[in-house]
Order: structure tokens, then sequence, then C-alpha cells
């Protein structure tokens, strides 16, 4: 089973994304407060792509496309902007998240926390950002 | 879609939150508590019973009023969060940062205690 969605580059689509999401998650075994958590997850991951690899350009999208296999459900990711490896972010601490009144941050913790693996590849001329989730939970 | 209401319960405000914040309406939830800072609230309640789904652009504006509420002593207390969603603060550990209580009497009793 594969789904994919196209998501132009508007923060207004990341409702829509939401949409998508639960109606591939209902389909999966993954009880319902991890389908919450993975959906937050991967709405994070498409968000700072939206808003910081291209600009909040509404003419400009990213692919995604989410399926199940034997071990776990895979959402991968792929945009055609500067390339943003969350891997190599170092997300920063909560003490420092409240003192510099900084807003952002907190959503690369949160896919770190809640994803399994994290994989990325970039490309001259694509960036693929690849989430899982294992169904035997940790 | 989000909406926010404002109530005034005695001396505390409670904000009530329904639908979902996202980076397309974060903005609309820091709006409406830099209103209260300014009008000099001493306790602001957030009810959300109402609330389906937060991000991190949502649980950022809470994040980065911490200080000014602590030198201001503001009271801020959530209540009434599904098990969905407070799962996502607990995540974060913004539970242990956040005072989050499952009613709104239990809200208005760290208000009175103050």
């Amino acid at each position: 089973m594969q789904n994919k969605l196209r998501l132009y580059c508007d923060t207004q689509q990341l409702a829509e994304l939401r949409l998508f999401l639960n109606d591939f998650l209902i389909t999966t075994p993954l009880p319902e407060i991890e389908q919450h958590q993975v959906t937050l997850a991967v709405e994070e991951v498409c968000a700072n792509l939206i808003i910081h690899s291209h600009d909040c350009n509404s003419t400009e999208f990213i692919e995604l496309s989410a399926r199940q296999s034997e071990e776990g459900l895979i959402f991968e990711i792929k945009d055609y902007g500067v390339a943003f490896n969350l891997l190599e972010y170092k997300e920063p601490e909560l003490s420092r998240v409240i003192k510099e009144k900084r807003k952002g941050g907190l959503g690369i913790i949160l896919v770190k926390k809640i994803m399994d693996k994290i994989e990325f590849e970039s490309s001259e001329t694509e960036n693929t950002c690849r989430l899982f989730k294992n169904l035997k939970s940790k | 879609m989000l909406r926010i209401e404002k109530t005034i319960v005695q001396k505390s405000v409670i904000l009530q939150l329904i639908g979902e914040v996202d980076a397309s309406n974060s903005v609309e939830l820091d709006d409406a508590i830099q209103t209260l800072v300014q009008e000099d609230a001493k306790s602001i309640l957030v009810d959300g019973t109402g609330l389906e789904y937060i991000s991190s652009a949502g649980l950022g504006v809470f994040m980065s009023y911490l200080e000014e509420f602590e030198e201001k002593q503001i009271v801020l207390v959530i209540f009434g969060l599904s098990d969905k969603v407070q799962q996502v603060f607990h995540i974060l550990g913004l539970d242990q940062l956040i005072n989050i209580k499952e009613t709104k009497e239990e809200a208005l009793e760290v208000v009175y205690a103050k």
C-alpha cells in the first residue's frame, strides 16, 4: 500500500497534510496515541521544509509518500530546496529555548523522540528524508 | 482551524483553544497571549478541552513566554488536555515546566493558592 501527497509550500496546507496522514495511519495497526505522534513528527519535518527550505513559496512543493512494510511505517519526504539535514542539526536545550525566547527548535526534538529511525540523502536536485516508525513499539 | 475565546472568571482570564494549532496559526495564539500580558493579566488559564492538535509552533509560543511570566509573576495553567495532546507536552518535558491540570476547578485552585 502506497500513498502519495504533493504538498505546496504554504503552511495553510498543513491541515491537508494531517488529513492525509490520518487517512493512512488509520489503516495501520499503530495505536491511536502513537498515530497522533507520528502525524506530528511528519508534520514537523514538512513544516520545516516549507518554511525554511522553501520560504513558504506556494508555487513550490514537497512530496510525501507513506507506506507500511513488514517492520513498520516509512514516510519519505522529498524536497527540491536548500538541503536541511536534520540528522546533523544539533537541537537546542530546552533551557536555551526558554532563555532565548525562541519559538523554533522544538520540532526537531519531537521528530527525533517520536520516530525510530531517520535517514537523509541529498543529491544535486533533490533531498530525501525518510522517517521510520516500528510497529512493535520500543 | 483555530478559534480562541477569552472569558474572565473572577480575576483570571481563560483562553479557550478550539481546534488545531500549527505553524499556520500559532501567531494567533501568540497575539492572544501578548494581549493578555499587555493588559496586565496576573493569571492565564488555558482551556485545552477543545484542543485537538498542537505542533511545536504552538508549544514554542508557550515556551517563549515562560521567562516573562516568571519575571512578571503571571501564573499560567493549562487544563483539560486530551491524553494525546498531553502526551506531546510530556515528550518534550513541558509538563515539568508548565503547570498542567485536569480540570478547570483544579486550575483555578492553583491561581487562588497564589
